[in-house]
């Protein structure tokens, strides 16, 4: 409870700095608003109408009141709670979060294991390529590639869209694949990466000898003793790397005209709707703490002599 | 055993095709678009976005409509007479006329619409300070007294552009203009699915089953409205490129607005139709500061103007000559006040003209701030242009990049540009805003009313009430020509080249694509 209250001075100072980032950003919300024919009048009873011509303190002090009674606001554009259309964004982004993470585990923690165990072999050397190649292409390219095969010339894929869990599981999987994919490539070479460092690491320990001396097979010693002993950096860095996955899931979600939050975040900016902006960093911020605080306490769970 | 990998590989490619193929065909009746952005407004009165227009030719009607010729003719008028004197002008709505919820479309609908609509628009304001009162006769008739004759009042109804006289129901119609509306019934073509809108990213309009077209063949948004397909829907599809892959692979049947530089890929694909459908295009505008150092300056401003030159511009930006032309005329080569009297200069660079004005006028290396959009596609390379050809002519530059929302804003500001003000911006026009010098916001040179540049000058304000004044075609134009070359003395503005962009969309679906201003989605039929 000490720790989860110690999160909302966090998102408290992190409030007050994307607030005051975006009234010193360039760009008037009221300049676009009105169109690129507005006139500067029509700005002006724009500005108006939405507070804009206050001094800042007052709009902060507006904004931080509607916060404490868990208003976010409306947004300038579509005249409809913050809420509301956060609530609406929410499904695809978590499904393609969920999705990148499960393909990440189930890919990125064997091929490192299996780097690590075959260290200095042609595989290790391949996955740790692999690693490289993954960090340095951006995701948009990654993106660009496996719909130009997989969708364009395959045809197993379609290119862009996304379907609702409730529209079906396959329609709602079969639009998710390409995306994930995409996505986990950098977070599968992070992962791949720290995996072999870490198991590398603990199978030149004493009591990993000593369990291959007891004649316990391959399979034990790697999953029982060495990568569970290996886990805590590993868990940390998958906590580290949501930060990772929500600047990924921003360009995912363009290349894949994928409705979620990333892609509701990237239109905030462009027109300057300060409500939706500081309401969808406040909800990350609020996940990426929350997320790393789980991280935290699962520490307790692979290493029962981690106390908090 | 052990599980064989690639036949379990090949086991799941297959499913996984197989389970693509057998999904069912794509027979539906629903037209699905991306347009150049995504609709954030629902009131067309409230903001000129040109999103928020298109959706108001959705769902509202007009009570007159542009043709291909740029004549005006009715649309929800069934006629109209006009009293000896000129001054007062009676209407009569056709019959049959409903809104989206059954009710119908009276004179008392009408009135409001105009009178929001004229508080809020430029041409509109300029008809009401003529419009001395207006009156419903009966349901189907309304009179326009004016204060004294005025040559733009059907012109003015059929404004193509933004912002258009949508009629919407009285009690919408009330809502100040200040304010956005919050109900969204008309009595167009189509009907808004408020309750299926997903805001950046799916607008869903279906037939409006009680709408009663005219007779007539469609031109522009005049004529016979008939919806042949049950439904279109908007989709917001940010990437350009992925919005292309979309039309090639049939996901989509039509793109508003496809980047130039992708167009080779489209024009490779046999099911894919690039048209441009509106032959007027697109002018870029190169718009000075005059409120400050050096373009306060009249000479100085002659010496840019003197620098630019439209190819230049045009090759940057459009590339291919097949969508770019050449124009001297400031009204748009191709419309009926089109002239090139007084405005070649933009045709070809001068710099050693430039060069002499710019030493008699005692030019003193004053940096020009220019502002440079870096995210609309077609605007990214004309800053570089201008600071190239202005630096030839002899003027020290200071480009300045910054996305278009930054520079919207800071094209609002009236300070110095060394205190975020500006000297010099360009953007572009569709051809439908600026066919005569009342809806061109460039040649209001009102002062402090006047669009951002703020060009002052008495005679070209006369000019402009003359104009507005001037009910003869003919003489009309005379005074159109005086403007553009009073516009070209004073340097309000430059035209910097007439452009087409062409929609894509699949030819062996779709037929019937309407040419116009802005996307019409009546008269397609989808296969």
């Amino acid at each position: 409870m000490r720790r989860l209250a110690a999160t909302i001075p966090v998102l408290g100072m992190v409030a007050l700095f994307v607030f005051l980032m975006l009234r010193m950003t360039p760009g008037d919300p009221a300049a676009v608003l009105a169109g690129d024919n507005g006139t500067p009048q029509q700005i002006a009873e724009i500005r108006e109408t939405l507070g804009l011509d206050e001094p800042i303190l007052v709009q902060l002090g507006i904004w931080f009141g509607d916060l404490l009674q868990g208003d976010l606001g409306q947004s300038y554009f579509f005249k409809k709670d913050v809420t509301e259309l956060i609530l609406l964004r929410v499904e695809p982004t978590v499904a393609l979060a969920i999705t990148t993470l499960v393909i990440t585990v189930l890919v990125a923690v064997p091929i490192g294991v299996i780097a690590a165990y075959r260290h200095g072999t042609w595989l290790d050397r391949c996955v740790m390529g692999f690693s490289v190649f993954g960090f340095s292409v951006p995701v948009f390219v990654v993106g660009y590639i496996l719909i130009y095969l997989f969708a364009m010339q395959f045809k197993m894929f379609p290119v862009q869209g996304y379907k609702e869990l409730a529209d079906g599981f396959w329609p709602f999987i079969h639009r998710l694949i390409l995306p994930s994919i995409t996505l986990s490539v950098i977070y599968i070479a992070l992962i791949a990466r720290i995996t072999r460092a870490s198991v590398l690491e603990v199978l030149g320990e004493d009591y990993i000898r000593t369990a291959y001396a007891k004649g316990l097979p391959n399979r034990v010693v790697l999953l029982r003793h060495a990568l569970r002993n290996a886990a805590v950096p590993i868990v940390t860095v998958i906590g580290i790397g949501v930060a990772l996955l929500i600047s990924g899931v921003v360009v995912t979600e363009s290349v894949y005209n994928i409705p979620g939050l990333g892609r509701l975040t990237v239109d905030a900016v462009l027109g300057r709707d300060y409500p939706t902006i500081q309401a969808v960093i406040l909800v990350f911020s609020g996940v990426y703490v929350l997320i790393n605080l789980l991280i935290d306490l699962t520490y307790s769970f692979l290493d029962p002599r981690i106390r908090y | 055993m052990r599980p064989n990998l690639p036949i379990g590989l090949a086991a799941g490619a297959a499913l996984v095709a197989g389970a693509v193929m057998s999904a069912p065909a794509s027979a539906d009746q629903t037209l699905r678009v991306v347009m150049h952005s995504d609709l954030k407004i629902v009131d067309p009165i409230w903001t000129t976005a040109y999103m928020s227009r298109n959706y108001g030719y959705m769902v509202y009607d007009t009570l007159f409509a542009m043709d291909a010729n740029t004549d005006v003719h009715p649309q929800m008028v069934e006629s109209y007479e006009v009293s000896a004197d000129k001054l007062t002008y009676t209407f009569t709505l056709r019959p049959g006329l409903a809104w989206h919820d059954g009710s119908p479309v009276t004179s008392a609908d009408v009135i409001p619409s105009i009178q929001r609509w004229g508080s809020k628009d430029s041409m509109g304001q300029k008809l009401m300070e003529f419009v001395a009162d207006m009156q419903a006769v009966d349901d189907r008739t309304f009179t326009m007294v004016l204060k004294e004759p005025y040559g733009l009042v059907t012109m003015s109804l059929a404004k193509p552009s933004s912002n258009v006289p949508f009629i919407m129901p009285a009690s919408v119609a009330a809502t100040p203009s200040s304010e956005q509306i919050s109900e969204y019934i008309g009595s167009g073509p189509f009907v808004f699915d408020v309750e299926n809108w997903k805001p950046g990213d799916t607008v869903l309009f279906t037939r409006n089953d009680n709408y009663q077209p005219r007779s007539e063949t469609p031109s522009w948004a005049s004529g016979g409205k008939v919806v042949k397909v049950e439904a279109v829907e908007w989709l917001s599809v940010k990437d350009h490129q992925t919005a292309v892959n979309s039309l090639i692979e049939g996901e989509i049947d039509y793109i508003e607005s496809p980047p130039n530089d992708l167009l080779p890929l489209l024009e490779g694909d046999e099911n894919v139709a690039l048209k441009v459908i509106n032959p007027l295009g697109a002018q870029f505008m190169f718009r000075l500061n005059h409120l400050h150092p050096p373009f306060d300056n009249v000479k100085i401003r002659r010496a840019a103007l003197a620098s630019i030159n439209q190819k230049d511009f045009m090759q940057a930006t459009i590339g291919d000559p097949a969508y770019y032309k050449e124009c001297a005329a400031m009204f748009i080569c191709g419309s009926a006040l089109a002239t090139d009297a007084g405005a070649d200069i933009v045709l070809k660079s001068d710099f050693e003209l430039s060069k002499k004005l710019l030493k008699e006028a005692g030019y003193d290396g004053t940096p020009i701030v220019i502002m440079q959009s870096t995210d609309v596609n077609v605007l990214n390379n004309l800053g570089p242009v201008a600071k190239a050809n202005l630096e030839k002519g002899g003027f020290v530059t200071d480009l300045q990049a910054m996305d278009w929302q930054t520079l919207v804003a800071r094209r609002a500001k009236r300070e110095h540009p060394s205190e975020g003000g500006w000297n010099v911006f360009m953007t572009s026009w569709t051809a439908a805003d600026i066919l005569n010098p009342i809806m061109a916001a460039g040649f209001n040179a009102g002062c402090d009313a006047a669009w951002f540049g703020w060009p002052c000058d008495e005679e070209m304000e006369a000019l402009r009430d003359a104009f507005a004044r001037e009910t003869d075609a003919a003489k009309q134009k005379e005074i159109a020509e005086q403007i553009q070359i009073r516009a070209m003395e004073v340097v309000t503005h430059a035209h910097g080249g007439q452009w087409y962009r062409p929609v894509a969309y699949r030819s062996d679906r779709l037929d019937g694509v309407l040419d116009g201003p802005v996307s019409y989605f009546w008269n397609i039929t989808k296969k």
